[in-house]
């Protein structure tokens, strides 16, 4: 994203700053407040699953029943979309992974002067091409070249075929673009929308007469990031849900 | 035409994008509401299709509006 030139402008928070800068074999690999933001979700996940199982019992305690609650869920998930057999349970790291590290990614973002990492294209772009090319490779391997009969939908009368094939192919290559520009569009434009109603208090508030109204935007901010929250969590789990639903072609193939 | 006063047209033409997540927003409230009230007793399992359902329309009506915001503060 383009920083904001001076002033407040509502896309300011999204600036990267460049905290180290570093370069591996000529690529710019600078420590940036997007990589410090990263290695703490990371951090947090991994501190909080270890010590949340770390003296596992049979009944669980706080932080166990926590931690297991989100495994749980993340399994339910994978069973209803994916596979409820074995293979489900082949990809259910990967899934888990991946929606522990946007839901953190996201709720980090919402607190005020935190960098929020999924707000940036080039992050979820990352997390949906691995989640595409982990369905071209698993398909491949496991159908071998009749896994592109995923472009054919049987039962079709064969002169719509040149119609719709290509429509199959479109539909199957703007998967990662609109996985990743979902997760990116909410993000970006919840945060702005936040800065912009905030800044109508303290617009108000500096208009004289007009400050007895400045409480009206202050209530609608805080119901904009009562809905943040939802929508912080939602797409978390919709980029999970999806994920095991791109999955599951390559598990099931072509039906 | 002033391109300032176009690149604001454009934001705001933009937001109208929006007025069809509107639509599917409500349809699929109302739809829900509708069938819930008919029978209650499955209305709860179907409360994650719904926030998913939810969730999917909701992105369509924030694309549009990311159109507007970066005409508005990244052109």
């Amino acid at each position: 994203m383009a920083s904001g030139g001076g002033g407040h402008s509502p896309i300011e928070q999204f600036a990267l700053q460049t905290l180290m800068p570093l370069k591996v074999f000529g690529i710019d690999a600078s420590i940036t407040n997007s990589t410090v933001f990263m290695i703490g979700a990371v951090g947090l996940i991994c501190t909080f699953l270890h010590f949340a199982t770390q003296n596992a019992s049979v009944v669980p305690g706080r932080l166990q029943s926590a931690a297991e609650m989100v495994y749980d869920f993340v399994a339910g998930t994978v069973r209803d979309n994916l596979d409820d057999g074995h293979e489900g349970k082949k990809f259910l790291p990967f899934v888990f992974a991946l929606f522990a590290f946007v839901l953190v990614c996201n709720f980090l973002g919402m607190i005020p002067g935190f960098f929020t990492v999924t707000s940036h294209i080039v992050i979820t772009a990352a997390l949906a091409l691995l989640v595409i090319s982990a369905v071209l490779i698993y398909g491949f391997a496991k159908h071998g070249v009749s896994f592109l009969k995923l472009f054919v939908p049987s039962g079709v009368p064969a002169w719509l075929l040149p119609i719709l094939v290509p429509i199959e192919i479109i539909s199957f290559v703007s998967r990662p673009v609109s996985l990743s520009v979902r997760l990116f569009a909410n993000m970006l434009a919840g945060h702005i929308a936040l800065k912009i109603f905030a800044g109508f208090v303290g617009t108000l508030l500096a208009a004289g007469a007009w400050s007895i109204l400045s409480p009206l935007p202050l209530a609608l901010t805080t119901a904009l990031t009562a809905l943040e929250l939802l929508v912080a969590f939602l797409q978390a789990y919709v980029f999970a849900v999806l994920t095991c639903v791109y999955l599951s072609d390559a598990v099931h193939g072509a039906h | 035409m002033d391109p300032i006063a176009a690149k604001y047209i454009g934001a705001g033409i933009a937001c109208l994008g929006m007025a069809g997540a509107g639509i599917g927003l409500g349809n699929l409230f109302g739809q829900f509401l509708a069938g819930a009230l008919r029978n209650p007793s499955a209305a709860d399992g179907q409360r994650g299709t719904l926030l998913l359902g939810f969730a999917l329309t909701e992105a369509l009506g924030i694309f549009s509006l990311l159109i507007a915001l970066l005409l508005l503060f990244a052109v």
